[in-house]
């Protein structure tokens, strides 16, 4: 597997390399890239020179400097602090500091970074002939900060707990939907974990993974902190959060809900076993619900050292931030794992034919959609399903529209006239009204797509029932005549299946909490998603998810405005800081602070 | 200006208040003159907004630190009360001369006890505990002819009757033994018993602390007995001064017999006038050119149009009694004997 | 007088209880009018993306299934009796009262209200003490100054206290004073007095100062138009003809009547601010009972939002209680029947 994802990674590094090298992005890359500029010339100057999206490709500040306090800020605060109950991406970053799973991430800026590498397990995973079983050896001598052995059954345990009972309802449920557990109730109600039939554990060093089907990504699901091991008789369910059996260089020191966490080095953490993380703080602390524009100011100050959401600056901050050439050399320009993007419903008419999808997306001004983002800084613009910083990503684009992106009109035209449209036609647009950004997308819209004749009305709804009571429920959609759906998404692991299958696989439209808006149920599709995760070599593997991307843009229902980018900053006292490709944020176990 | 010292217990010379405001100066007391001895009574008269109010509290010193413009003099005792500073009136206050208000429910604080505003009163002046300034307070409500005072005194103003209430504030004026005591319609909120049991109070006070007494009021009977001289005013000036005997028999002022007229008697239904004042009281920022009641006075065309053109000047016309008028002396002889006198009389 | 109380007392429970019913209808009854469904409203409450198998575990372990009066009757007799809650492998337990747990993070209400109250009690009543004392004075000063450049650029400054909002104020003296010049700490930086009395006030001088800035404004208006009617009142001229001095009539007999209305708004507004300085607890990033409701309100945390309201609620209540009694006291005129 890591073998052959070089070649996948290799398109990746293409992508990255043109943004890095040019302003001028041309149409057909995925690039535009204006804001990856790294300066050769002060490649290899020291810390204090550090210049924007230094630590994009390179660690800044490197420094094995041991001892002071992490500071991390949030605004918000996490759904659970337990690696098992957690669907916040920086929470399966941050939570490796006192979790270990079975795989992680290799620890390098740029696309090496999305190649997995064992952490709790000796090796990848092996998997049967059958592709139904995968077999994890535990690496020896990892020890929990009360100094007791982590054993295979903790895994096991650690699974059982988040995927199969009522009460940790947080994290998500692949190993649920993927493992062969029969009608397992889970470990609260079912005491007898040997009940749980989806994992064996022969000895204490194994686990062994027995799936419905065969799944070749198997990998990045245990590379989620649900892999993370959990014993039996410390859990306390859901306030286990508040004490998690630790493995990682950082225990617990003391967590209040809500206010602050605060974590100490683990004495039982063992370097030699971990080849993945650093433990130079003494201390990290974490303070939750902080005022997001007190965070900028806060960070710029220098008070404390990390926004741990990695969502980055907020308007101000980042006015700030870009005015100033010296600020702007302290902050880094990422990818996150989100499209923003629209789904034009293939069930609603006009949309159902195909041309008039085209017009749509031959008439969008994408910079004027890129706006709201942010402009350049808030995201390259897009032109495929799949994000830059996924696995299996190949930048094209079928419906180049004009120079800069800004419409191809008479394109748009000839594609109205081909729809039986000549002259345009009316439909709405649904968008989550409290979300400002995807608002003023949509106002973009409507401004571009007025240019050939189609008028959008914009439809507001409150994004907490989005997917289940709108435009997630497509009783709704048909009977409200919603054409255009602005959304987004980010994937579970970064490969073309984690980013795919949701929204794009027709038997996963589901009558309410659908993500496949645009209802493309297209049987090559289907069946190459299918094929795609049941192969298991990764280079070809990912050459399917190519096409998948590129027949999902020959539907025409799908048209991306960007692959997300964020401003996070990272101040002069951080050491060791890189940004890291599958989370789109600094790498929280490598991170260290000057004294 | 004259600085000698009057012989006079209280004198005022051509004491003028004026308040600038933003529609112009008002001239509320325009050169008034008067005297008043130890023990006498002076009763003032006039409709309100003549200036009869204005002129106490410009005794009592209140409009200093104000916006008014006071000049004049008034002469307390050989001390001259117009130039002195702030501070130096604010003594005399409550201890050399004091005053009773109109309403002794608005005048009276609402969350203080009647004693203890009496307390509070007598021991600005008086060096004494607050048990001994509470005895004195207790004295004086008896002595105001309050019953049970001593139960009464931590009363509040609120719980009082109105007539008690009225005997409490004059309680809480005479606490420091004043020697002029000025009283702003004493009675007007009250009825008629209770105004002449607090009238004969006054006055029996009043000889009992031999002090000056001036009485402000707009009703001429209420100074009819009480008062050894009468001062009628009018837009801020005195038109007609002399002893009451000069007033009620021998008033020579068309103004004072519109007065007269209107005095409410026990013999007469409370509305009818038999020589109604007409019109209403002239604006103090633009006076009538000429004699200021010229608009008012049904005799003004018997003044050969000086009414309307010339500032009458206060005028003796005998024994100390002055009439601000341009009639002549024997016309408003004859209008007083011939027409007003026996319209008054015929019942 | 303890009739009055106990009257009062008991109006004041009722109120709580209809206070709990309308936000208990706002956030039940209203969704489910709309055609909100149990599952529909257990989806905010589990992950992204959850399966259907995890939303109805969580409408099972919320109760969202049941009738609403049943969740209503749970609810009250939480509060009277305790309740249980399943943490997974054992049940936690919430004595009595008990407002139930919150549906975002699992932690019981009441504990979290406590653990709350003394950062905004801290807040609340610092900056009161702040306001009450410089709006007064600033608003005594300028009535007495009636007109004067004084008066005129206090009088300025109160409307710009009263128009700017705390989340800009807030923000410029952090930005001035803890970023810039470094005198006072940062955002978040709130210490219980019981940990560190010094850092406590040092955290806590901004705070005080945005929010005090905002009612002193307030206060300093309504103490000059009170000051400017009182003065003009008839006893201040009765206490003026008694030689007293101008200071005591201003102090003794003035302020005294002046305050006593004043005295009720600052009761009520204090009594409103324990229930959360939502705007400045969350401009300095305070963990009180505003920064805790705000959150809640934003994640549809139905149990915090009601355990919150009734707080606030409770606070302001006692907060009417009181003025009304201390009223009586200042104001003779009143009697407590």
């Amino acid at each position: 597997m890591r073998k052959t994802n070089v070649l996948a990674l290799a398109a990746l590094g293409t992508v990255l390399t043109m943004g890095l090298a040019a302003c001028g992005g041309t149409a057909g890359g995925g690039g535009n890239t204006s804001s990856g500029n790294n300066n050769s010339s002060t490649g290899g100057g020291d810390a204090s020179a550090a210049k924007h999206n230094d630590a994009y490709t390179k660690v800044v500040n490197p420094s094995d400097a041991k001892g002071g306090t992490l500071k991390f800020a949030l605004t918000d605060e996490p759904d659970s602090m337990d690696p098992g109950n957690t669907y916040y991406a920086w929470n399966w970053n941050f939570s490796r500091l006192y979790s270990r799973p079975l795989m992680t991430y290799t620890p390098k800026p740029g696309p090496e970074g999305l190649k997995l590498v064992p952490d709790l397990a000796e090796a990848p995973g092996e998997v049967s002939a059958d592709g139904k079983t995968w077999t994890y050896k535990l690496k020896k001598g990892i020890k929990y900060d009360d100094g007791t052995e982590v054993k295979a059954t903790d895994v096991k345990y650690a699974i059982a707990r988040s995927n199969f009972t009522d009460e940790l309802t947080d994290g998500p449920k692949y190993f649920a939907q993927y493992l062969d557990a029969g009608d397992y109730k889970g470990p609260y109600k079912d005491k007898n974990l040997d009940d749980f039939k989806g994992i064996e554990t022969p000895d204490d060093y194994t686990v062994v993974f027995k799936l419905k089907a065969p799944f070749s990504e198997f990998d990045f699901l245990v590379a989620n902190p649900q892999s993370a091991p959990v014993p039996q008789a410390k859990d306390t369910g859901v306030d286990y959060e508040k004490a998690v059996a630790s493995t990682g260089p950082y225990k617990f020191e003391s967590y209040e809900v809500g206010k602050q966490l605060n974590l100490v080095r683990n004495p039982n953490w063992d370097q030699a076993t971990d080849t993945t993380r650093k433990q130079l703080p003494d201390r990290i602390e974490v303070q939750f619900k902080q005022n997001a524009e007190d965070i900028d100011n806060r960070l710029i100050a220098g008070q404390i050292h990390v926004d741990l959401g990695g969502t980055g600056l907020q308007p101000a901050g980042r006015a700030k931030v870009v005015s100033n050439p010296q600020l702007k050399d302290s902050t880094d320009n990422p990818f996150t794992p989100f499209n923003r993007y629209a789904m034009m419903s293939t069930k609603v008419a006009p949309f159902d034919n195909i041309d008039c999808r085209k017009a749509v997306q031959y008439a969008i001004d994408k910079t004027a959609t890129q706006a709201p983002w942010g402009g350049p800084l808030g995201g390259d613009i897009g032109t495929t399903a799949m994000t830059p910083t996924t696995v299996g990503y190949k930048p094209f684009d079928l419906y180049p529209n004009g120079a800069d992106h800004k419409g191809d009109l008479a394109k748009a035209k000839e594609a109205l006239t081909a729809c039986g449209h000549p002259d345009g036609f009316s439909t709405n647009v649904a968008v989550r009204g409290d979300r400002t950004k995807e608002v003023q997308v949509a106002e973009a819209l409507q401004a571009s797509l007025a240019r050939v004749g189609i008028k959008l009305t914009i439809k507001k709804y409150p994004s907490g029932d989005w997917s289940a009571q709108y435009a997630g429920k497509p009783d709704f959609v048909h009977k409200n005549n919603l054409g255009i759906m602005i959304a987004g998404w980010g994937s579970d692991w970064p490969s073309g299946f984690g980013f795919l299958s949701q929204i794009v696989d027709g038997r996963a439209i589901k009558p309410s909490g659908n993500y496949n808006m645009m209802e493309l149920n297209d049987p090559s599709i289907n069946e190459l998603l299918d094929k795609g995760i049941q192969t298991a070599d990764a280079a070809q593997r990912n050459e399917i998810w190519a096409q998948v991307d590129q027949k999902v843009m020959e539907s025409a229902a799908f048209t991306s405005f960007v692959y997300e980018k964020t401003l996070i900053f990272r101040p002069a006292s951080l050491t060791d800081a890189y940004v890291h490709s599958a989370w789109g944020m600094y790498d929280y176990t490598w991170l260290g602070v000057k004294q | 200006m004259t600085t000698q010292p009057p012989e006079s217990f209280l004198e005022l010379r051509d004491l003028r208040i004026h308040f600038p405001t933003e529609d112009g100066l008002v001239k509320s007391v325009d050169g008034l003159s008067y005297k008043l001895e130890r023990g006498k009574t002076l009763g003032i008269v006039g409709e309100s907004g003549s200036g009869k109010s204005v002129t106490s509290l410009g005794i009592l010193g209140l409009h200093k630190g104000g916006n008014a413009k006071i000049s004049g003099e008034i002469w307390l005792d050989g001390e001259e009360l117009v130039s002195a500073s702030a501070d130096h009136v604010r003594t005399l206050r409550g201890k050399k001369m004091a005053m009773i208000f109109q309403d002794p429910l608005s005048s009276m604080h609402p969350f203080y006890s009647v004693g203890a505003q009496i307390v509070e009163a007598y021991r600005i002046h008086n060096r004494v505990s607050k048990a001994v300034a509470r005895k004195h307070a207790i004295d004086m409500l008896g002595r105001v002819g309050i019953p049970q005072p001593d139960r009464r005194v931590d009363d509040y103003p609120h719980q009082f009757s109105g007539g008690m209430r009225q005997r409490a504030m004059i309680a809480m004026a005479l606490s420091c033994d004043p020697e002029l005591l000025i009283a702003d319609e004493p009675t007007t909120a009250l009825d008629v018993t209770v105004q002449a049991q607090i009238l004969d109070l006054m006055t029996d006070l009043q000889r009992e602390f031999n002090s000056a007494l001036i009485i402000i009021t707009h009703d001429l009977g209420v100074v009819a007995e009480l008062s050894d001289d009468i001062l009628v005013m009018y837009g801020g000036k005195c038109v007609e001064y002399g002893t009451a005997e000069d007033i009620f028999y021998r008033p020579e002022h068309p103004y004072t017999w519109g007065l007269l007229g209107s005095m409410p008697r026990l013999d007469r239904e409370p509305t009818e006038r038999l020589l109604p004042i007409k019109g209403t009281p002239p604006s103090l920022i633009n006076v009538p050119s000429g004699c200021a009641f010229n608009p008012r006075c049904a005799f003004a065309g018997r003044t050969d149009g000086k009414a309307t053109s010339q500032v009458p000047d206060l005028l003796e016309t005998e024994g100390g009694h002055l009439v601000r008028c341009h009639m002549p002396r024997a016309e408003r002889r004859s209008i007083w004997d011939n027409e007003i006198k026996p319209m008054l009389e015929s019942t | 007088m303890v009739a009055f109380i106990v009257r009062r007392v008991i109006a004041a429970v009722l109120m709580l209880a209809v206070v709990s019913m309308a936000t208990f209808a706002i956030f039940f009854l209203i969704p489910r009018a709309l055609g909100q469904t149990p599952e529909g409203m257990a989806s905010r409450y589990v992950g992204r993306d959850a399966t259907p198998e995890a939303i109805q575990g969580a409408v099972k372990r919320l109760h969202l299934d049941d009738p609403l009066l049943v969740q209503y009757g749970r609810f009250a007799k939480g509060i009277v009796a305790g309740q249980d809650y399943s943490l997974g492998p054992k049940k936690a337990e919430c004595p009595a009262p008990c407002f139930g747990f919150s549906f975002n993070n699992n932690q019981p209400v009441w504990p979290t209200l406590l653990d709350r109250l003394p950062a905004t009690l801290s807040l609340a009543v610092g900056a009161a003490v702040l306001w009450l004392v410089a709006g007064v004075s600033i608003g005594v000063i300028s009535a007495l100054k009636r007109g004067t450049l004084l008066d005129r650029a206090a009088m300025t400054v109160a409307l710009a206290g009263v128009s700017l909002p705390i989340y800009f104020t807030g923000l410029v003296s952090l930005a001035v004073f803890a970023y810039t010049l470094g005198i006072f700490p940062g955002g978040g930086s709130y210490t219980p007095i019981t940990v560190n009395p010094i850092m406590w006030f040092q955290a806590l001088v901004l705070p005080w100062i945005s929010l005090a800035f905002l009612y002193a404004a307030l206060y300093a208006r309504l103490t000059r138009a009170g000051m400017l009617e009182t003065m003009g009142e008839d006893y201040i001229r009765t206490a003026r003809a008694k030689g007293l001095k101008e200071r005591t009539v201003v102090t003794r007999h003035a302020l005294r009547a002046t305050l006593t209305p004043i005295l009720t708004i600052f009761g009520l507004d204090l009594g409103l601010l324990l229930g959360g300085a939502v705007l400045t607890e969350s401009t300095f990033s305070i963990q009180g009972i505003g920064k805790l409701v705000i959150d809640a309100i934003r994640g549809n945390d139905l149990p915090v939002v009601l355990g919150v309201t009734l707080f606030a609620a409770f606070f302001i209540v006692l907060a009417n209680l009181i003025v009304d009694i201390l009223y009586a006291v200042v104001d003779p005129r009143v009697r407590l029947s």
